[in-house]
């Protein structure tokens, strides 16, 4: 294979992967978000209280990440195919990776809010503010760091889970991989596939860890 | 209990009205916990009020009532006139806006400047940002922090967090100020400064305090009316000066006797005997006030009496402003002496008590 080809090849994964990886993210961001926020407030005596709920969807949440992401992929064919309109492409990948990020987010972002002092929810109660500013100026934005953290790790783990969405056809780096570097015996697409993802993991991890120690004021020295 | 009638503030801020919280089980088949047990109480505007107690008295339960943090089981919370317990939702909301209340560990918001932190409760309230700024701009300036506009919490000490949670407290105009123990998590002199600030904003403003503290040096310096609270009941209260000066119930006591300059010193306590032995002195501790205060105390005992007085400790002090000293004196054991010594002490309106004897 010549250079020209292998480069060809590797743009066209990697933009693949951005792409699934992006759009997934989102998407499955801004579903989780709202979720994560109802489980951690929605608890015996909490903000939303609504204990029912918050164990149903708990239990949702928990059986979509029990699921092996590749069975997950497999199972929900017929709902992907209602959704992105076709079951085999990169845009038909996108749905199982957007399923598998919502409770994923949903747990991290429980997680950072629970983390909040709660003399902060009190303090903010006695100023007279919603609930609704509660969560905006008060649990989101003090959870910020570990949002951002919490982020960065879901684009780690959805860079990984894209190379199994060549199952069903979802092209990017992972698939290159294995149909070139392991189908055809090709191990130099094989090693520039996994430098590539290297260096793409590594880019992603700075970026979130930047961020975070931005949105961090906890720690400050004057 | 001290005369509360005769006292010249009649015009509430804060009542409290057969007041009672009972906390549900935590497990299937306990009782609940009733943490305040029929509270009668009256704030009146413009004092700072403090209300002291031992750790589980109900203090923090009490004040999250007024600004209906909590709900109480049974009674009424007047705030300037309104039941708070009556109010949910947006009416609760706006109640709010009109108590400000600090907190022990300041509960500022480490994402927010200082400059944030103190528009945060404007920010609630839907002012426009310029508004905020010139509102707050001045609040800032009071409380000592004008140079501190841009710094995050992380990089204040626990004096400056307070102010800014003074200041914070302050920015929606509020009558009352709710404070639970807002200096114990600081040094005897940052709390000073604290006190002394929460002073001048009752003189300069108007606004009436709150004060709940386990500390009775605080109540000391800072308040001219105080509550005691034991087992979720106030067991006493009054003007601070009475209390100190008289305290009536047990609990009241034991606070004031673990206060420096308080009670016997050390080194006397360990010489006290209860039963004199020959050529023993009495030992008597005197207690001053008021225009007491500056008499020549001993030089009238000597003269008057012709006591051989041995001064063994003394303290002046003040409360709520007022001077208030301690003298423990010991003279003559013989029962003709201590007999003239009392009428004495009674006719200049002293307050003596025979602790024991020494030798
Ligand atoms: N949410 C709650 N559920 C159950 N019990 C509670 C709750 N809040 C307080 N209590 C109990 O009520 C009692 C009074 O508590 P409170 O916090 O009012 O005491 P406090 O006087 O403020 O004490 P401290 O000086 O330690 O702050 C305590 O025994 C406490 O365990
Ligand atoms: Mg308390």
């Amino acid at each position: 294979m010549s250079i020209d080809m292998l480069v060809n090849l590797l743009a066209k994964g990697l933009w693949q992967t951005v792409y699934m990886v992006f759009v997934s993210g989102l998407i499955g961001t801004a579903i989780g978000l709202p979720i994560g926020v109802f489980l951690a407030t929605s608890g015996k005596g909490e903000l939303f209280a609504a204990p029912g709920w918050n164990r149903v969807i708990g239990l949702i949440v928990n059986a979509t990440r029990s699921t092996p992401f590749i069975i997950l992929v497999v199972a929900i064919i017929p709902f992907t195919r209602i959704i992105a309109g076709t079951s085999i492409g990169t845009r038909a990948a996108i749905v199982p990776l957007t399923i598998a990020t919502i409770p994923f987010v949903a747990r991290l972002i429980e997680g950072a809010i629970r983390e909040v002092d709660k003399g902060l929810v009190e303090a903010a109660r006695a100023m007279g503010a919603t609930p609704l500013q509660i969560v905006t100026k008060v649990l989101l934005a003090e959870a910020m760091p570990s949002i951002a953290l919490g982020i960065t790790l879901t684009i780690v783990s959805l860079i990984g889970y894209s190379a199994m969405v060549g199952a069903v056809g979802g092209g990017g780096l992972g698939d290159l991989g294995i149909r070139y570097g392991y189908q055809r015996f090709m191990p130099e697409v094989m090693l520039a596939v996994v430098v590539v993802l290297i260096v793409l993991v590594q880019a992603v991890q700075s970026a979130g860890d930047a961020l975070a120690r931005r949105f961090d004021k906890r720690n400050r020295k004057s | 209990m001290a005369n509360e009638s005769a006292l010249p503030e009649t015009d509430p801020m804060l009542v409290f009205e057969g007041v009672t919280k009972e906390f549900p089980a935590t497990h299937k088949g306990e009782n609940g916990f009733k943490a305040l047990n029929g509270v009668d109480y009256t704030v009146p505007r413009g004092t700072i009020t403090g209300i002291i107690g031992r750790s589980g008295a109900g203090k923090s339960t009490l004040v999250r009532l007024v600004n209906g943090l909590e709900k109480p089981t049974n009674g009424r919370v007047l705030v300037d006139g309104t039941d708070v317990t009556k109010l949910s939702g947006g009416s609760l909301r706006t109640l709010r806006r009109s108590v400000g209340m600090i907190f022990q560990h300041f509960n500022l918001l480490s994402s927010r400047t200082v400059f944030d932190n103190v528009a945060m409760p404007l920010e609630i309230a839907g002012m426009p940002a310029k508004a905020i700024k010139a509102k707050i701009e001045p609040l800032i300036d009071m409380v000592g922090l004008s140079d501190k506009l841009d710094r995050y919490p992380a990089e204040l000490s626990g004096g400056q967090k307070q102010r800014v949670g003074i200041a914070r407290a302050l920015a929606t105009d509020p009558k009352l100020l709710l404070s639970d123990e807002a200096t114990s998590a600081l040094d005897p002199e940052t709390t000073q400064h604290i006190l002394d600030l929460l002073k001048t904003i009752n003189r300069e403003l108007g606004l009436t305090v709150l004060l709940i503290t386990h500390e009775m040096e605080v109540v000391k310096t800072a308040t001219s009316r105080v509550a005691v609270m034991d087992g979720g009941k106030i067991v006493e209260s009054g003007r601070t000066f009475d209390v100190f000066l008289r305290p009536q119930h047990a609990t009241t006591q034991t606070l004031l006797a673990s206060m420096p300059g308080t009670g016997l010193p050390d080194w006397i306590k360990r010489k006290v005997k209860d039963s004199p032995a020959p050529g023993d002195d009495a030992l008597v501790r005197l207690t001053f006030f008021g225009d007491t205060a500056d008499q020549p105390l001993v030089a009238r005992l000597t003269k008057e009496l012709g006591l051989d007085v041995r001064i063994m400790s003394g303290t002046v002090d003040e409360i709520a402003g007022d001077p208030f000293g301690n003298l423990v004196i010991a003279y003559s054991a013989e029962p003709g002496v201590m007999e003239q010594a009392r009428a004495f002490f009674a006719k200049t309106g002293l307050v003596a008590e025979e602790v024991g004897y020494v030798d």
